[in-house]
């Protein structure tokens, strides 16, 4: 075991892949001699190359685009997008080629793409530098979308996105990129936890709290401030929002019978309104109360001297939990 | 607002290249000669009659839509040059990246009609295997693929291998984005790709001088990239172009433009009305330029045509268009299920549920009068 950052964790797990499998080649805007505006490349392009690690003009379009092609060569490359708010340049390349070209062409040709997204705020940056694009990605068939919580997950996650045959977004949560945690380097692949699968990152028994990315940690901290209260939070890791994995959330759902589900992104149509919409089809008769979404609010990112409003943070996660269980609440009384 | 430019008018005209006139005469061009050197009458005759079966093709597939068989179909009347001089440039090794209209440059790369049709009568959304043929199937996003071209040369660059990619293109095209970007780095890359631009002058109503106040091969320099103009209606000069433009691509050269100049006689495709934007006597200008007649012109001046050799073009044209016809009417139509398979390449437990959910729905009126009745009737 390694005590690593999640950035450290990336780093490592790139690394692995392109020693694993010398068509893997990274691209991105600054990740090559900088080692990216966030270090997350530091040091591969001295260890592996400007031929394998890419610093690319400033077009995001054409990152992926030009990915696209690689792919079709038979290369797996890795795009960095330096930051959330910078990927709709990006975005026709994403939905209209490097999500359909496997169905498109009945699986002959296939897109095993990795596009490495930093995403969510809290860290004091200017507009764009902060979002949270991911539904759009989510409502895109093709596309496999996930994003770790910690350095062992951001390591094997991102090893296992590099290996998939399917086009995967990799969101990381930029806020935890100092976050340190122990990492096993060594285990083999197949013996880690599924890509696609969620994860109870604290067991509870009241409560199914439910959240992904930065908001993890915030949720776990939420389950040990109600603990003190007597209430028990059971914190779940989605780890992939799509596909999501119905079955622990439904397991505990129907246990509880009660679910929050948090993030940072705006409530409309975010994976709130997905998870809490497909729990109430699957799990009716088990709720006992309706689903709980605390999200940031459906506003252009604020200024940062604003976000901390607008993020939820543990405070609002609790609030929302007291929702579920019919104790007194911010919003006690307001009308419908 | 000025009134719109139907030609760039920003500059003085570029040299069009060109080898064979109008008027069918063979005339000298010194970048183009030694690219066609080798080109005896076996060749003319194969890429005339090339040139007589890709018409043929569209004359059908345009009666096919016409009479319910397809549901579209995009005509390449009167850029038969461009497309059959283009492809006999290539090698079996270089990939190809197509717009939706290259279907005659698919035909003589090797696709099979059921594969061309297929996409046009809306049973697949693509035709053929791309490794088979080596070439993309349609792009139907204006530019896009001129990216992938240009990162499939990065690859070629980076395995140093002497082949190359070509992506086809439109005037329209050059003004997206994704096409610009697609210079930027294959200058920056030096990426063996060549831009084939055909300019037909029109996108569906907009006049290529709404794209762009320059000749469109003019402003590939600015990207570091040679701009050529080639005489589009002129099989043997885009021959040469595409060679010239590949013998750069395969020698370390990098990216080249070429700017086929030709003209979209038909409709953008059989759902569009070019009486409403453009008039007659322009029509009549280009008919005047028709790539087949200069060719045949030019071979019976040249003694190379006779009467036997042209009855086997033509009957052959028949077989291919009788083939194209047998082949679309043909074509089973899809199984319903079939809408689920291969958007994913591995697992994906969320569509599989979807997927079992249709399946008991479909299932649910086997034994029923009219069974299945509810679903074919939405297709028409």
């Amino acid at each position: 075991m390694s005590t690593m950052s999640l950035t450290q964790a990336i780093n490592a797990g790139l690394r692995q892949a392109m020693e694993d499998d010398p068509k893997v080649v990274l691209m991105g805007e600054d990740i090559g001699t900088l080692g990216g505006v966030f270090r997350v490349t530091d040091g591969l392009m001295k260890d592996f190359g400007s031929h394998r690690v890419i610093d690319t003009p400033l077009a995001e379009s054409a990152i992926i685009g030009t990915a696209v092609g690689l792919a079709y060569r038979g290369f797996r490359p890795v795009c960095e997008i330096q930051f959330d708010g910078f990927i709709y340049p990006g975005f026709d390349q994403i939905v209209s080629q490097v999500a359909k070209l496997h169905a498109r062409t009945h699986g002959k040709v296939r897109m095993p793409l990795t596009i490495r997204v930093p995403f969510g705020g809290g860290i004091g940056s200017p507009e764009h530098h902060s979002e949270s694009p991911e539904a759009y990605f989510v409502h895109t068939s093709g596309l496999r979308v996930i994003s770790p919580s910690n350095p062992q997950d951001a390591y094997t996650m991102l090893r296992q996105a590099v290996a998939s045959d399917d086009p995967v977004l990799y969101f990381e949560p930029k806020r935890r990129y100092h976050a340190k945690g122990e990492v096993e380097l060594n285990a083999p692949l197949a013996a880690a936890p599924r890509m696609g699968a969620a994860l109870v990152a604290a067991p509870g028994t009241d409560v199914t709290l439910v959240a992904y990315g930065a908001l993890v940690r915030t949720a776990l901290d939420a389950a040990t401030a109600a603990a003190a209260e007597g209430v028990s939070i059971e914190v779940i890791d989605l780890r992939s929002l799509s596909p999501v994995d119905y079955a622990p959330i439904m397991e505990s759902v129907r246990r509880t019978g009660r679910l929050v589900v948090t993030h940072e992104a705006g409530k409309t149509l975010g994976m709130g309104a997905e998870l809490a919409a497909t729990i109430t089809e699957r799990c009716f008769n088990y709720l006992e109360s309706a689903p709980v979404r605390v999200t940031g609010f459906d506003i252009p990112y604020p200024p940062s001297k604003l976000e901390k409003h607008h993020l939820p943070d543990l405070d609002r996660m609790l609030d929302g939990v007291d929702r579920a269980l019919g104790r007194p609440n911010s919003q006690t009384g307001m009308e419908d | 607002m000025t009134q719109t430019r139907h030609e760039p008018t920003g500059q003085a005209a570029m040299k069009m290249h060109q080898l064979i006139t109008a008027d069918g005469t063979r005339v000298h061009d010194e970048l183009l000669d030694p690219f066609v050197q080798d080109v005896d009458r076996d060749t003319l005759i194969s890429l005339y009659g090339d040139m007589v079966a890709v018409r043929r093709i569209d004359v059908e597939a345009t009666a096919l839509q016409r009479q319910g068989q397809l549901a579209l179909w995009p005509p390449m009347l009167g850029q038969e040059a461009s497309q059959v001089g283009s492809i006999h440039a290539m090698d079996q090794a270089d990939f190809i990246f197509p717009t939706y209209r290259e279907n005659g440059v698919a035909f003589l790369r090797g696709a099979k009609f059921p594969g061309i049709m297929g996409t046009w009568r809306g049973n697949m959304n693509t035709g053929w295997d791309p490794y088979e043929l080596n070439m993309a199937t349609p792009q139907i996003i204006i530019g896009s693929q001129t990216l992938h071209a240009t990162g499939y040369a990065m690859g070629i660059a980076m395995e140093g291998k002497e082949t190359l990619a070509m992506a086809y293109l439109g005037d329209g095209a050059t003004s997206q984005g994704d096409v610009h970007e697609s210079m930027v780095f294959a200058a920056s890359f030096q990426a063996p790709v060549i831009f084939f631009c055909q300019n037909n002058h029109w996108a569906i109503s907009e006049p290529v001088g709404l794209q762009s106040a320059v000749p469109i091969a003019g402003r590939a320099p600015g990207y570091g990239i040679p701009g050529l103009q080639v005489d589009g209606n002129d099989v043997l000069a885009v021959l040469a172009a595409v060679r010239w433009a590949a013998q750069r691509a395969r020698t370390g050269g990098g990216p080249s433009f070429i700017e086929a100049v030709t003209y979209r006689m038909g409709p953008h495709t059989t759902a569009d009305d070019p009486t409403r934007y453009r008039g007659v006597t322009e029509l009549e200008e280009w008919a005047a330029k028709d790539p087949l007649a200069r060719m045949r012109t030019h071979l019976v001046n040249a003694g190379m045509l006779d009467g036997e050799t042209e009855a086997g073009i033509s009957a052959a044209a028949d077989a291919v268009a009788a083939e194209l016809r047998d082949a679309c009417i043909n074509i089973p139509d899809p199984e319903p299920m079939t809408v689920f398979d291969d958007i994913y390449a591995e697992d994906h437990p969320v569509l599989d549920r979807e997927r079992e959910q249709y399946r008991r729905y479909l299932a649910s009126f086997e034994g029923q009068p009219g069974a299945g009745q509810q679903v074919q009737g939405s297709a028409s």
